[in-house]
């Protein structure tokens, strides 16, 4: 049986805007499962980087606002100054809390809170970056059963935080960027029927 | 049964408990957060599950203290989102100084910072002595460092910054005394501020006010505590007063929203209508 997932969720630091660009520029439109990004980012950065990657994708790309629903084919990116979080019922909630692995939004925060309500039906995936954030979300995202994917520290433009979350958990897949669209794709067929439940709940 | 869903039932459990013994109300906040704090508070503790805690929590009120200050976050900064403080003199003061005397509510304010920006802002448009405000928190403890008024000396830097960004006319050391490794503010920004306990979870209205800011705490709660303390903040303004929330809070889809209007759109400033 093929196992079937809920969400994406991504990690990125330096080297974050051409990797996104490149890595969600090759998804297509009917790509079925959320996306979830912590892009490292600076407090009073704005929303630029939604705008563009929203232009340049087929899927729709946004900035999460509070008690987003979580929706397929639409890819939600944390916004600066805020950690991103996952609420059970499939929404959003975002997070004022001090910085978690010196930064905020922290990759951990996201990893961690989307392993809580998505278990093994959760692919977590550690891209380019100079410093550790991350690893111990993708830790948490195995150790409940989910899958990890990490960018191939050949092929990042940063090697530290592939390679810290390489070190901190048995990882399942270590791929180039370029050929990470496709697993995915192999992981979440477009085709398959989403079974709609625990999402869109009245609570 | 997961672990998982363990814990989850003994959080419920908890914060029944917490609210049955001490009246403090978790129950209607994201449950991401709070349980990530919570989990970060036992691990500090001397307790391995949160049933083992449970039975001290509720007999010993200094457990629960160190409990309180462990779910309630409180980082702030002194003009925080500078572009809101900007947008607040240049579009909101000219609508308070039509006023003799105004009334400000600061709702879960913290260590007081952003009610001695919004002093020192009203100090430099000269309506020192014509305003008082109330900055309310459900954590005493920061109640207290607020009314000290006293900042570790590195953050000045950035809240330096912050200052001049958001329009400051003056100097920012002329509003605090260096000593050691604090700043203390000056006690012209002190003297009309009034802090004081208030639990937006439980407690009622403030009449009569001019402007209510309460930003970056709803964001912690579920929608249903988040309506409660939208239609407490408008009980509490006038016809005309000024409602201001977090940089990613809106009044989009809730209840009071109609009776709004946005005056700085991306910065969460609104107006309540006079009809
Ligand atoms: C992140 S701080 C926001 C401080 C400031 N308003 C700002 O934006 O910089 C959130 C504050 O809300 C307070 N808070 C949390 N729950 C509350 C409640 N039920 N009633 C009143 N204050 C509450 C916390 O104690 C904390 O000081």
């Amino acid at each position: 049986m093929t196992r079937s997932f809920r969400a994406v969720v991504i990690g990125v630091s330096t080297g974050g805007v051409n990797a996104l660009q490149k890595l969600l520029g090759q998804l297509p439109a009917d790509f079925r499962l959320p996306i979830l990004i912590v892009q490292h980012i600076g407090p009073e950065a704005g929303s630029g980087l939604a705008k563009l990657l929203d232009e340049r994708c087929a899927l729709r790309v946004k900035e999460a606002d509070e008690q987003d629903e979580i929706l397929s084919g639409t890819v939600y990116l944390a916004p600066p100054n805020y950690h991103l979080l996952v609420e059970r019922g499939g929404f959003l909630s975002l997070s004022a809390d001090p910085h978690v692995s010196f930064a905020r939004p922290s990759v951990d925060v996201l990893f961690e809170s989307a392993a809580e309500v998505f278990g093994p039906e959760l692919v977590g995936i550690v891209l380019t970056g100079a410093n550790f954030d991350g690893s111990r979300g993708l830790r948490i995202i195995k150790q409940k059963g989910g899958v990890a994917i990490v960018q191939d520290p050949e092929d990042a433009e940063a090697r530290q935080m592939p390679q810290s979350a390489m070190a901190a958990t048995d990882v399942d897949y270590v791929v180039a960027l370029d050929s990470m669209a496709a697993l995915l794709r192999k992981l979440a067929p477009e085709r398959a029927v989403m079974p709609h439940k625990g999402r869109g709940r009245d609570d | 049964m997961k672990h998982g869903e363990v814990e989850d039932v003994e959080i419920r459990l908890l914060l029944e408990g917490v609210q049955r013994i001490y009246g403090y109300d978790f129950r209607d906040y994201a449950d991401a957060s709070i349980k990530r704090r919570l989990t970060h508070w036992l691990a500090e503790s001397e307790f391995d599950t949160f049933s083992q805690a449970q039975s001290l929590l509720l007999r010993d009120r200094s457990v629960f203290e160190s409990l309180l200050r462990g779910i309630t976050v409180n980082v702030t900064e002194m003009f925080r989102d500078p572009a809101f403080f900007r947008a607040v003199r240049e579009q909101v003061v000219p609508f308070l100084k039509t006023y003799p005397f105004v009334k400000i509510w600061h709702a879960g304010c913290a260590t007081g910072e952003e009610a001695y920006s919004m002093a020192i802002l009203l100090n430099e448009e000269g309506m020192a002595g014509r305003y008082r405000m109330y900055a309310t928190d459900i954590n005493e403890t920061v109640l207290q460092k607020a009314g000290e008024g006293v900042i570790p000396i590195t953050e000045m830097q950035r809240f330096t910054r912050n200052y001049q960004k958001a329009g400051g006319t003056a100097s920012f050391a002329d509003y605090y005394t260096a000593r050691y490794d604090r700043a203390m503010l000056s006690t012209a920004l002190k003297k009309d501020i009034v802090f004081a306990p208030h639990n937006l979870a439980v407690d009622g209205e403030f009449g009569e006010m001019n402007m209510v800011l309460c930003r970056n705490v709803m964001i912690y709660f579920k929608p249903d505590l988040k309506e409660r303390c939208l239609s407490l903040f408008d009980s509490s303004l006038l016809p005309g007063g000024f409602l201001c929330l977090g940089l990613k809070e809106t009044l989009e889809k809730k209840k009071i929203g109609e009776r709004y209007e946005e005056l700085a759109p991306t910065l969460r400033i609104y107006r309540k209508r006079y009809d």
